[in-house]
């Protein structure tokens, strides 16, 4: 079934912008050229981050952190493999696709934990980066209940996570 | 985010030396800065693509088109802002890009519905009520297509980078309906809290 949605969204979207007379070509390059500008853009940042987070992981302190939350996971039945991601999430989405790779890398890619981790970073935001953007923007010094009501979707996030995933896939 | 970029090294360090593992480390530095290029060059590909057809759907007016649909439940949402008026159309165009997946778009309208929100709301240094649901919703992601996942998956050798699709509505109804709810449950309680 999910096999469709790509396919359809695609061929939809094209014949929706050709019977409104777009110039389909011009624009699809249009955007694809952003798409370009994005991947420069966070290189650097990924080159950094994936490293700090490789050294992590090498060192073996990946392993501490990871059991030492493993019984917090455990209760929602989350996978402990992916926690690191929960954890920097919020605060960089290079950051967050760092870690991704890491996880998927030692989990390997259509496992648990990979399929977990790709659903947390399709389904949540970099919470910190866009509630700094958005009130610095009216210049509001005082956030009020702006943050805690923000980590309320993350942390629902993190408790249905698991239990979806293992609906669909199974423990594999 | 900077103390982590210190905090990170400083453990691993540590680690390594207690682990006898000083060796993996040095190479994990020098191997991790081209594993990033080549993620970023196998993101490459499906990002544009997708960016490209997205901008396709931009120029075809399927976002003013999603955002005449949201509109009612913008003005449930937000109730100190004019209905019909600039805020309101902000908001809508903002929300209807995030759905979208996109990026590029949606940041600059919502920082301008922010700014809107800010002139009808009369507001001076503190956030209203309007300017948090923004935000917070914002915050919880709404996108159907989850690219950047599926980039991700893919380079990382996902037979299916797309299987996860139901898992990521399901999960994202969870997040976004928790947003709203405690973005207007914390209202209520802090504007009862300032009038006692």
């Amino acid at each position: 079934m999910t096999d469709y949605v790509v396919p359809l969204i695609t061929v939809s979207v094209l014949i929706y912008a050709a019977i409104k007379k777009v110039d389909v070509f011009e624009a699809f390059c249009e955007g694809a050229a952003e798409g370009i500008k994005t991947c420069a853009e966070i290189l650097p940042a990924l080159v950094l981050l994936l490293v700090c987070i490789g050294m992590f992981s090498a060192s073996g302190a990946v392993e501490a952190l990871t059991s030492l939350l493993k019984p917090i996971c455990g209760a929602v039945g989350f996978p402990s493999e992916a926690m690191p991601l929960v954890l920097l999430r919020p605060f960089s989405g290079s950051g967050a696709m760092a870690v991704y790779s890491e996880i998927a890398g030692y989990v390997g890619a259509d496992s648990f934990a990979e399929r977990v981790a790709a659903v947390l970073i399709g389904s949540s935001e970099t919470t910190f980066y866009t509630i700094a953007v958005y009130f610095s923007a009216v210049k509001a010094k005082n956030t009020r209940y702006a943050v805690p009501a923000a980590l309320v979707p993350d942390l629902t996030a993190w408790i249905v996570c698991g239990a979806v995933v293992f609906a669909f896939f199974g423990n594999a | 985010m900077k103390i982590i970029l210190i905090i990170l090294p400083v453990i691993s360090l540590i680690f390594a030396a207690i682990n006898g593992r000083m060796s993996e480390l040095s190479a994990s530095i020098l191997g991790r800065s081209g594993e990033a290029v080549e993620l970023v060059i196998s993101l490459c590909g499906i990002m544009c693509f997708w960016c490209g057809l997205m901008k396709v759907a931009e120029r075809a007016g399927l976002v003013e088109k999603l955002a005449r649909l949201l509109s009612p439940i913008v003005s449930f949402l937000f109730r100190n802002i004019k209905k019909g008026g600039r805020a309101a159309g902000l908001i809508t165009m903002n929300l209807a890009a995030n759905i979208l997946g996109l990026g590029n778009a949606s940041t600059p309208l919502g920082i301008a519905a922010m700014k809107a929100i800010s002139e009808e709301n009369n507001s001076g240094e503190q956030a209203t009520d309007d300017m948090i649901m923004l935000a917070v919703l914002n915050t919880a992601s709404l996108q159907i297509l989850p690219a950047t996942a599926a980039a991700l998956r893919a380079a990382n050798g996902a037979e299916k980078p797309f299987d996860i699709l139901p898992c990521v509505w399901i999960v994202s109804v969870y997040s976004v309906t928790a947003a709203m709810i405690s973005a207007k449950v914390m209202g209520a309680i802090s504007r009862k809290r300032g009038k006692t």
